[in-house]
């Protein structure tokens, strides 16, 4: 068994009256399509096996009849799986007796809907106070911890409204305020913000990363909107036909997509938006050592000029990013009849960025400096460095 | 009449017969609690004077609906006090509310169960259309052969004729609740019980009142007809001014029923519909008690 909060392995949903046939026959190599026109039976979900680590934003992604409703909704057997195993926390979900099903759902699981799915007949507060009230908690007491959520979210001042008095992005936030009222470790979102306008939908990503970067919790999230999978999710899965296609980083789909259905998601992205430092760093700057004394101006000088470059990056003996020097300041240097050392004409004030830094960033920092910027990884340790030339040749794809 | 080849009738009187011959004592205890049952409310509306009922009639007109029809109903029961017609009103108003209660306590669990299960919901629908849409006069001859003369057999075919309402809207109701906020009862932990009474009766309330409502207007207008087995109340009037061809006395009569109708049906309705704009509403009144359970 694989290892990670939610791994699901071998997961089959059939809609039909023979599901272990139907499954059988996926075995035996029948399509789809052919078991639905043979047997009568729709496949949901066909043979899923992933895992989910704790803490990570898991997005599914798909076409509307790919099974990722579906998916979802076996984990927390909304839907009671045909076939295959489901482990939360090492616990079969889908061998669970009734009872303790239900228990596992009031203690450590909830769900937010597209459709918000509030009790229209309820408040706000006893909206967000419902799992708790489901679990028999006291009514001071659900009161007490649905007002937090419900501040969390920035509706404190509503909690006496009734839903129709909210516009749909605070519908939202209520239906989140009562998934987090039972402070789950995980939570299930399908679709969840996909009725909502591009604007809204943005802000109500940015209420979930911030509660995230307080509380990290693990989170299923179902999408169709590849720019929200690639802003929220962790690792991003792609299904198609009940299938799970590819997982992965969005930048490993981006890079490496496994077939033209995976690409075509991306095809409306602006993937360069999700290029980061990292990713733009090359080795095209000469490098020198600085250990203790600079090195020899004419050494870096004519070392320059051999390969037509206009600018290098001095190291220390570590390896740490000590400053930069052009080849007009070594010029300057020469004529002035200093040939000794360095030091004078090294520009320590450019500041090396970091690896995961995002690309509208780095384009600002190219933009403030007249040379190439060096890239150090985590720690500190210079790794390569991006110019301007080599940041629009990325750009345009290799 | 032609020719039978089939006389369905007489199989149908020997049902009756055979029931009468072996069941009567089952039918005498029914009747029994029918006619404790319904004497008990009749009498509880008599208690207080007329205008104290018309007082309390006008106040739920004036905090459901508003001041108009708070006057409305003031004028109806004022005219009615005035032609003579008040204490078969009150009569009426007492068979009518006997009959919806029963029929509400039969119905409402009814419906709950077909709408969990396809089954029964297949069984039960033909039933319910045969009651719906037979004749109404029909049932008063069983119902007075098993149950004698007077209000019990008149409730009785009252409840059978105003019930299908309640159980085809309390049905209807909880079907139609949101897939999704059925979805999120479950995946909160609900348990059966918790989601009927936490999720599926809150959500269905505004359908299963529309069929409170439906299942009061049919009820009144039943116990009119109920009149011809002796239940009482206005229909006695309408039936005499029919048998003695009186149209100043069928005129008053039937008006005082119109009235009662319409001042029924619209503070029914208003507990039905009203619900998001009146907080303190019957119906927030009662999914916070089930609620609460």
């Amino acid at each position: 068994m694989q290892s990670g909060k939610i791994v699901v392995e071998n997961l089959y949903k059939v809609f039909g009256a023979q599901p272990q046939e139907a499954i059988d026959l996926l075995k035996q190599g029948w399509s789809k399509d052919k078991i639905l026109a043979e047997k009568g039976a729709v496949i949901g979900v066909s043979d899923v096996s992933f895992s989910v680590e704790e803490g990570e934003i898991f997005v599914l992604m798909g076409l509307s009849g790919s099974g990722k409703s579906t998916l979802i909704r076996l984990i927390n057997r909304l839907v009671e799986p045909s076939a295959g195993n489901v482990y939360i926390d090492g616990q079969n979900v889908a061998k669970l007796p009734k009872k303790q099903l239900i228990d596992l759902r009031r203690r450590d699981m909830s769900m937010v809907f597209q459709s918000f799915a509030l009790m229209p007949s309820r408040t706000v507060l006893d909206n967000a106070a419902f799992g708790l009230e489901v679990a028999g908690k006291s009514r001071k007491e659900r009161e007490k911890r649905a007002m937090e959520v419900l501040t969390q979210v920035g509706l404190d001042t509503f909690a006496h409204k009734f839903p129709h008095e909210l516009s749909g992005g605070m519908q939202q936030r209520v239906g989140l305020a009562r998934a987090l009222a039972v402070d789950p470790s995980m939570i299930i979102m399908d679709e969840a913000f996909s009725a909502l306008d591009p604007l809204k939908r943005r802000e109500m990503q940015d209420v979930l990363l911030e509660l995230q970067k307080t509380h990290r919790r693990t989170i299923i999230f179902v999408s169709h909107d590849i720019e929200e999978a690639m802003r929220i999710g962790t690792r991003i899965g792609i299904m198609e036909g009940g299938k799970l296609i590819q997982v992965g980083t969005p930048q490993e789909l981006v890079d490496n997509p496994a077939n033209d259905y995976v690409r075509n998601f991306f095809d409306t992205v602006d993937t360069n938006r999700y290029l980061t430092a990292g990713q733009l760093k090359a080795d095209s700057v000469p490098l020198f050592v600085h250990n203790g004394k600079a090195p020899d101006a004419h050494t870096v000088s004519q070392a320059l000029q051999a390969l037509d470059k206009h600018y290098a990056f001095i190291v220390d003996e570590n390896h740490r990013f000590y400053g930069s020097i052009s080849l007009e300041k070594i010029a300057l240097l020469v004529e002035g009849g200093q040939t000794r050392g360095l030091d004078h004409a090294v520009l320590k004030q450019i500041n090396p960025v970091p690896e995961d830094m995002p690309l509208d960033q780095v384009i600002g920092r190219l933009v403030d400096n007249e040379g190439p910027i060096p890239v150090v990884d985590g720690k500190g340790i210079y790794c390569g460095a991006i110019s301007k030339g080599r940041l629009l040749t990325r750009m345009q794809g290799e | 009449m032609s020719e039978k080849k089939l006389d369905l009738g007489s199989w149908v009187n020997d049902v009756v017969q055979h029931l009468l011959d072996n069941y009567s004592g089952g039918f005498d205890s029914i009747g029994g609690v029918v006619s404790g049952f319904s004497e008990g409310i009749e009498s509880v509306l008599m208690l207080p004077p007329a205008w104290l009922l018309i007082a309390i009639f006008v106040g739920l007109g004036l905090w459901r609906i508003g001041a108009r029809f708070a006057a409305f109903t003031a004028v109806s029961f004022i005219l009615i006090v005035l032609t003579g017609f008040w204490e078969q009103t009150v009569v009426t108003l007492g068979l009518t509310f006997s009959a919806t209660l029963i029929s509400l306590a039969l119905g409402i669990p009814l419906g709950i169960w077909a709408a969990t299960s396809e089954r029964v919901t297949t069984i039960i629908r033909p039933i319910l259309d045969f009651m719906q849409t037979m004749p109404a006069f029909v049932y008063l001859i069983p119902a007075a052969m098993l149950f004698g003369l007077g209000r019990v057999p008149g409730i009785i075919a009252t409840v059978i004729f105003a019930m299908p309402p309640a159980v085809r809207l309390t049905n209807l109701g909880i079907r139609q609740v949101n897939k999704e906020i059925i979805e999120a009862g479950q995946s909160f932990g609900c348990n059966s019980r918790q989601l009927l009474f936490k999720v599926q009766l809150p959500n269905a309330m505004p359908s299963i009142m529309a069929g409170v409502n439906q299942t009061i207007m049919m009820a009144l207008s039943m116990v009119i007809i109920a009149s011809m087995v002796g239940a009482g109340g206005l229909g006695n009037d309408v039936l005499a001014s029919i048998q003695r061809l009186d149209i100043g006395l069928g005129f008053e009569s039937g008006m005082a029923v119109v009235l009662l109708a319409i001042i029924l049906d619209r503070i029914t309705e208003s507990f039905g519909t009203k619900q998001t704009e009146k907080r303190n509403s019957l119906i927030s009144w009662v999914s916070a008690k089930l609620q609460r359970e």
